[in-house]
């Protein structure tokens, strides 16, 4: 072998297209509406697989260690958890098509228990796989266009974005070819797979701000300069965990053929220069506030320096092939008038279907369309898990009422974008039975919460369980309707999957003397007018944490002005009368 | 003499390795970056660079630099692979060489970053590491193996 053998030839026309893949350009099924692979995608794809599984082997057989597995597996979604290994599955800015979500039923039945977990990070979690079997199931994956690549390790991981990008009636562009363009050129990343540690973005298309890009290693906010052109606002430096951060932005403006040279300059700052002897401090946000943001600014604008222009520069083209997976389904022309109509007369004979209306569909950019959320927060289950039966009722629902297309959220709730108004009662009886028609979408029950310490090694304290009290104490919909919306988050550690310090009650298992405590927060907000949560005091035990959150709501509740939302009275009244009620009761 | 792997072929390592404590070192001998520096004639020279040390010293003796060793003390510190790109997009040419704890299984990233020799800590089955370097035959990103991205070359393609 020579150097010519290493070094790939320019344009690899070697990999024959595989059978049932599409050629460049072409679209297939699920036309408009999601990106599919082509042959350069498959053969990539495909080729992790085989080399997973050979390093799998390779582990199996002793010819790894443990310590060099480690990075190996992580870098495709495999953790060693407390009860078995936990496998993340990548879905890219939460976007699925109904043969993808049918697979994903199968797996969970064949591999798992039947059922799976949609994660913070918009991704698919399996929580009782055999090692053994962990490339069978990448295989699996790959026969649908799925993988499981970077979702952990200390690499850059799934980009995400807001649920209803291409659907939202506030949407300046749509983020998803920004997001498809970042996979790609994240994907096998040769010089960026082993940083200080993990590394995330998320992109924001619409004025109101259903990413957290706040909370982002990089937040990218679509935005148009004086003379109308659009751009990215780039955010640096934001993310929860130990050290809760606002991003920085370090650029106004960003014209989109920069995207890829100036986030390559980024992580070439960050790689250098992040530390790597504290993993508690080797987060982009501990670098961004040691150099201070101008110096920071500085040092990404000389790197880019030497890379802008070049080859990796995208082109408007390139940008353009993005865009047309994205194009929008064959809507209907409906007049809105009559949907309107149709709508109210069902609302008045329903009570429970008007309920579900108000709570769990939104506005859609199109007359007579609706965006429907189906809720994973049902009381008595654990916040996000979804059945084989569920998942597989959701692909034939998606392909009935939405064009095939599903999409996860980073608050665990699925979402079929483009329903048709008239067809919103049926749907609707169709979820009912099967778990998936809670009423509860942005109430205090839709919680965010982290498998904690049921599942996970890292958790000092267990989450579900007290999500399950919370949820089953506050059942009744007209109470949870009567407080507005709230924002409850739950993390059973300060990694801070359950972004507890974004919400507007944020909850955080502590360890005490060997005994679960639980840390409660007020005024998180993940908004544009993004903050991080206050401690309220002393931790409670997990008995006492319904009375708490009781004690929190009914001192709002006495608080609040007219149509006050509890965010808005907390930041009227601040911490202090919240913090008088909860303590003066002896807890 | 240890063997390692250049351009693709196990072959014996011809250098004299580095002494970090040396006053004065030998013609061709590999150096720390302190060692180098004080050398009056860098014609031919190899340095090794470690974690923390960014290849900005060696940049106006490009084409003066024989061997550029870059140290890699763990398998997870991935500082090494932006010096060696940054070495090559500044125009190095010489032996790019990662040595120390990496594994097979990095082979075609540092490949992709420019680095045309290996010294591996455990040099125990170099042949089973060669096939490493066939793991991927298609790439999304620009790199020093590949200089236009794919979606540059996707459009070619299609045009």
């Amino acid at each position: 072998m020579n150097i010519q053998t290493i070094c790939r030839p320019l344009f690899s026309g070697k990999v024959a297209p595989r059978e049932g893949t599409l050629p460049w350009g072409r679209h297939g099924e699920y036309d408009g509406l999601m990106y599919v692979y082509d042959q350069y995608d498959q053969t990539i794809v495909d080729e992790r697989v085989a080399q997973f599984r050979d390093q799998t082997a390779r582990f199996l057989t002793g010819q790894i260690s443990d310590e060099a597995f480690l990075p190996l597996r992580l870098q495709n979604g495999l953790y060693v958890q407390r009860l078995a290994p936990m496998l993340r599955i990548a879905v890219p800015y939460g976007l699925m098509n109904s043969t993808q979500l049918r697979k994903l039923a199968d797996i969970s039945r064949d591999y798992d228990k039947g059922y799976a977990h949609i994660s913070t990070r918009q991704n698919v979690q399996l929580n009782w796989p055999q090692l053994e079997e962990v490339p069978d199931i990448l295989e699996e994956l790959a026969s649908v266009q799925m993988h499981a690549i970077q979702t952990s390790g200390n690499c850059i991981r799934n980009t995400t974005t807001d649920q209803f990008a291409g659907v939202a009636p506030d949407e300046l562009d749509d983020p998803r070819p920004y997001c498809e363009i970042i996979r790609q050129w994240s994907t096998l990343h040769p010089e960026f797979a082993f940083l200080p540690r993990k590394f995330k973005i998320a992109v924001c298309g619409s004025r109101q701000d259903r990413a957290a890009i706040h909370n982002h290693d990089i937040g990218l906010d679509l935005v148009t300069d004086a003379e109308n052109n659009l751009g990215l606002k780039v955010l640096v430096g934001g993310g929860l965990g130990r050290t809760p951060a606002i991003g920085a932005v370090i650029r106004e403006w960003l014209h989109p053929t920069h995207l890829l040279t100036y986030l390559e300059a980024i992580l070439r700052v960050y790689n250098q220069h992040g530390r790597r002897d504290n993993k508690y401090k080797a987060r982009i946000k501990i670098l961004v506030k040691a150099m201070g943001v101008p110096a920071f600014r500085e040092a990404v604008e000389q790197e880019w320096r030497s890379l802008k222009n070049g080859p990796t520069t995208l082109t408007q083209q390139a940008i353009d092939h993005a865009r047309s997976f994205f194009r929008a389904p064959d809507y209907a022309i409906l007049d809105s008038e009559d949907a309107r109509q149709d709508i109210q007369s069902r609302c008045m004979a329903d009570p429970i279907f008007a309920q579900w209306f108000q709570s769990n569909t939104q506005a859609h950019r199109m007359p007579g369309y609706r965006i429907v959320t189906l809720s994973l927060k049902a009381t008595g289950y654990a916040p996000g898990d979804i059945t084989a039966e569920q998942m597989e009722l959701v692909a034939e629902l998606a392909d009935r009422y939405a064009y095939g297309e599903i999409r996860s959220t980073h608050q665990q709730n699925l979402v079929l974008a483009d329903v048709r108004m008239s067809l919103l009662y049926e749907l609707w009886q169709e979820l009912q039975p099967a778990g998936l028609a809670t009423a509860n979408i942005g109430f205090l029950t839709d919680m965010i919460c982290c498998p904690g310490g049921d599942y996970c090694s890292l958790a000092n304290a267990k989450s579900i369980p007290v999500a399950e009290a919370i949820q089953s104490r506050f059942d009744s919909l007209d109470y949870l309707y009567d407080l507005g919306p709230i924002e409850l988050n739950i993390s059973g550690c300060m990694n801070a999957c359950g972004h507890h310090h974004i919400g507007h009650i944020g909850i955080l298992g502590v360890d005490k003397k060997g005994q679960e405590f639980y840390q409660v927060s007020l005024g998180g907000s993940q908004s544009k007018d993004a903050s991080l949560g206050k401690i309220l005091g002393p931790s409670f035990k997990q008995e006492d944490m319904p009375d708490i959150i009781d004690t929190i709501l009914c001192t709002y509740l006495s608080l609040r002005k007219a149509e006050e939302s509890f965010l808005e009275t907390y930041r009227r009244v601040g911490i202090n009368p919240f913090k008088e009620r909860v303590y003066a009761q002896n807890y | 003499m240890p063997k390692i792997i250049r351009r693709g072929v196990i072959t014996a390592d011809n250098r004299h390795g580095i002494d970090a404590d040396a006053e004065t070192t030998l013609p061709g001998q590999v150096c720390t970056l302190a060692q180098w520096l004080k050398l009056a004639d860098k014609c031919g020279s190899a340095v090794q660079l470690e974690p923390g040390q960014p290849p900005a010293p060696l940049l106006e003796h490009l084409e003066d630099i024989e061997l550029v060793v870059i140290h890699f003390p763990v398998l997870t510190d991935g500082r090494g692979f932006s010096y060696g790109r940054e070495l090559r997009e500044r125009g190095y040419l010489g032996e790019l060489r990662a040595s120390g704890h990496f594994i097979r299984d990095q082979l075609t990233y540092l490949v992709r970053c420019g680095f045309d020799a290996f010294q591996m800590a455990d040099n125990t089955d170099l042949e089973a590491a060669l096939l490493s370097l066939n793991d991927f035959s298609e790439h999304y990103q620009a790199a020093v193996d590949e200089p236009l991205p794919l979606f540059r070359r996707r459009q070619i393609a299609a045009s």
